[in-house]
């Protein structure tokens, strides 16, 4: 508890210290992540960790020396190294680039195990630690390793500002980057070697098997909520910098438990969140947009249902739901959900008892009727448009008709009306339904509502 | 036209129309004995070329006959197999900023998360060159090149949420930026609808005004003599170029579009089996 205490009040400067430096980890992380997950290379991250680690065990073999710029180059070294191959694999070989990166990533990886498991048991007194490579271990960094991760994080963030503009356009269009005479091939490098180093920066707290998670999961969850890459990068920073450093609160909390893990659930959790609730993107407004479509179809049929029927016989408005149920096909008990639903709306009213007969009738209101009789009306311009025009060029035009008619706005009706009227001589008040034909358009939907409703 | 001296590939029709005799730093574009190739098989053969200053020049052929690669190869962003390609008689890396580009409207992602005025603005980055951020300057030259498209509106619209014509009109517009004297322009009239299409003729007409030499890849040939004073007849070699009127002969659409040209492709197809058997 005086733990808690003591990390959550941040009193201990060593903590303070290294929760910083998670912080800045994975902030650095989530803003790479963000161009490598759109240039597509966000498994390129992963290749690069797992290859990293024997160059860990290499470097401290050959040095004896547990600093981290020591480990940080051997891990570049072999992690370049594997990522060349996989390369060389590519360009030289009928094998894919999938297949090419998981043979290179578990030879390497395996290798790592293998010298790690060598130095585990070879009694070297200051060996211990290593391993932490694997998982992360982000409480065992010590001052003068968050000195160097924090310096070279700034760098990396402040290369990233510097080459914003040609990153952004190398991944939106490199011909057209080349054409401006900027180098693809020499922006890509850059890219790619902050990559790099953001891996290498972040492998002692998240360890090599999952860094590429860092890359990648804030980048996703930050997608949901923009359409602009500078606010992309910005948020996938700050969900990586929350992730780093809730993750290295957790571990800190129970002893054993690594930070790389826990970070990766943190950035997951946020990617949950997001997918789930982001606008536009996230699976509930998405459920909620085609509940809204769906709701729209039915009311649109309803209405049109209506209108036909009244169409059929001009001095009858009001209906009974088995006969609107026999009009629309449709399940009677589905008729009444929807007309209580247009009566909410005040499109509809059910006449409880108008007199003689026609009880438990449904007629629509004024509002209804306008908006059955627009319906009507689109549904039948947009069918004669499709058979005076083979090839549909309107911009907004490329659904079928069905699923266009709930669609159209009376901007676009207007329009329709136009084009028939000047180029076919159809009179617009005139229009009939062309597959049934004897239920003409009647352009009298105002009058009768009015009717109705006084 | 004289075109002996060049007479090389005995293919060469004798209806590409040289500029012989003009001064080179007054040819927007010339091409000389340009063979490309992608993977060893040859794509354009002993392209010579001359497009003369101020014209609206049609690229017309069927597909595979090269189009696009003769646009990309005047950029030199793709590796000649032989040939050179001067602009206004100079290299091109040195005549860079003097050639806007329209790639094709489906070679970048929509879906990447910028606005239309990030796009356009991108127009812009040649001068500004590495590092350099795009200042107020250049943020008022892309709002008019969107203005002048007549997408001045839509300048903050995420580009996936564009339609087909319009995400054109952004592109056009990026190029409109670049402020350049030659403009080359991939199929910009690909799936759009016929007011776009109005539109984006209308700004290349008005370029043509100001002396601009634009090249465009073109699909529809109906429209090729109303639209362009120069055609470039293309199947994997040059069939023909030269004024509209002259050599968008029936003869020439024939000899494009025909089956003649399967010698070379047949050729192609050899060249790339026989590398590929000693490789």
């Amino acid at each position: 508890m005086a733990d808690f205490i003591s990390f959550f009040t941040l009193a201990d400067a060593n903590v303070r210290f290294v929760l910083f430096g998670s912080l800045l980890i994975g902030a650095t992380g989530g803003m790479l992540g963000t161009f490598a997950v759109l240039r597509r290379r966000s498994l390129m991250g992963d290749a690069l960790a797992h290859a990293a680690l024997p160059g860990v065990a290499l470097a401290f073999m050959l040095t004896g020396s547990k600093s981290l710029p020591v480990l940080i180059t051997g891990a570049t070294v072999t992690g370049v190294l594997g990522v060349l191959i996989i390369q060389f694999i590519v360009n030289n070989t009928r094998i894919k680039a999938d297949a090419a990166l998981g043979i290179v990533l578990s030879v390497f990886f395996g290798v790592g195990i293998v010298l790690l498991t060598h130095i585990q048991g070879s009694g070297v007194g200051n060996q211990s630690g290593l391993d932490k490579f694997l998982f992360g271990q982000a409480a065992a960094m010590v001052h003068d390793d968050i000195i160097v991760m924090a310096v070279l994080s700034v760098a990396i963030i402040v290369v990233v500002l510097l080459f914003y503009k040609e990153f952004k356009a190398l991944i939106f269009d490199p011909k057209f980057l080349q054409s401006l005479g900027i180098s693809v091939r020499v922006t890509d490098l850059i890219l790619m070697g902050l990559i790099v180093l953001t891996v290498m920066v972040g492998l002692q707290a998240v360890g090599v098997v999952l860094i590429a998670a860092m890359l990648i999961t804030p980048a996703v969850a930050a997608r949901f909520w923009t359409q602009r890459l500078h606010v992309l990068v910005i948020l996938s920073a700050l969900i990586g910098g929350l992730s780093g450093a809730a993750g290295t609160f957790l571990s800190s909390q129970a002893p054993r438990v690594p930070t790389g893990p826990v970070m990766v659930l943190v950035a997951t959790g946020f990617f949950v969140f997001s997918a789930l609730f982001g606008p536009r993107r996230g699976l509930v407004s998405r459920l909620r947009r085609l509940r809204h479509n769906e709701l729209r179809e039915r009311r649109h049929h309803f209405l049109r249902a209506v209108i036909k029927l009244r169409e059929a016989d001009p001095d009858t408005h009001a209906f009974t739901h088995e006969e609107l149920a026999a009009e629309l096909e449709w399940d009677p008990a589905r008729v009444r959900r929807e007309a209580r639903r247009l009566v909410r709306a005040g499109a509809a009213v059910i006449d409880k008892a108008s007199g003689e007969v026609r009880v438990d009738h449904v007629r629509l209101t004024q509002r209804g009727t306008a908006e059955g009789t627009f319906i009507v009306k689109s549904h039948r311009l947009w069918e004669h448009y499709l058979v005076y025009r083979d090839i549909l060029s309107a911009d907004h035009v490329d659904r079928p008709a069905d699923e266009v008619e709930h669609l159209l706005t009376p901007e676009l009706i207007g329009r329709l009306e136009d084009i028939l009227q000047r180029e076919h001589g159809l009179d617009p008040k005139s229009v009939v339904n062309i597959h049934e034909t004897g239920s003409g358009y009647r352009p009298h939907g105002r009058e009768e509502a009015e009717k109705v409703a006084s | 036209m004289n075109a002996d001296e060049k007479k090389k590939s005995p293919e060469r029709a004798s209806s590409v129309q040289l500029l012989d005799g003009v001064d080179p730093s007054r040819i927007p574009i010339q091409i000389h004995d340009m063979t490309i190739a992608y993977h060893r098989k040859p794509v354009l053969w002993d392209v010579d070329l001359d497009v003369p200053e101020g014209k609206l020049v049609g690229i017309v052929g069927p597909n595979g006959a090269g189009k696009s690669t003769m646009i990309t190869s005047i950029m030199d962003l793709v590796p000649k197999a032989s040939g050179w390609v001067k602009i206004y008689g100079e290299p091109y890396e040195k005549m860079r900023r003097s050639i806007g580009y329209v790639p094709q409207r489906e070679s970048v992602d929509w879906d990447f998360p910028i606005s239309a005025l990030e796009v356009v603005t991108m127009g812009r980055y040649g001068r500004l060159g590495w590092i350099r951020r795009p200042g107020r300057e250049d943020r008022r030259a892309a709002e008019e090149a969107l203005d002048k498209v007549g997408m001045g509106e839509y300048a903050n619209r995420q580009i996936s949420q564009l339609s087909g014509g319009q995400q054109q009109r952004v592109f056009l517009a990026r190029a409109l930026a670049q402020d350049t004297q030659i403009y080359l322009m991939d199929e910009p009239f690909a799936g759009v609808d016929s007011a776009t299409e109005q539109a984006i003729i209308d700004i290349l007409m008005e370029l043509r005004k100001q002396d601009k030499t634009i090249l465009v890849v073109h699909h529809d040939l109906q429209t090729v003599t109303r639209y362009f004073d120069w055609v470039i007849m293309l199947n994997m070699r040059v069939v023909a170029s030269g004024p509209t009127a002259e050599v968008f002969t029936d003869e020439n659409l024939h000899k494009t579009y025909g089956g003649r040209l399967t010698v070379l492709s047949q050729a192609a197809e050899a060249v790339q089996d026989y590398e590929r058997g000693r490789g």
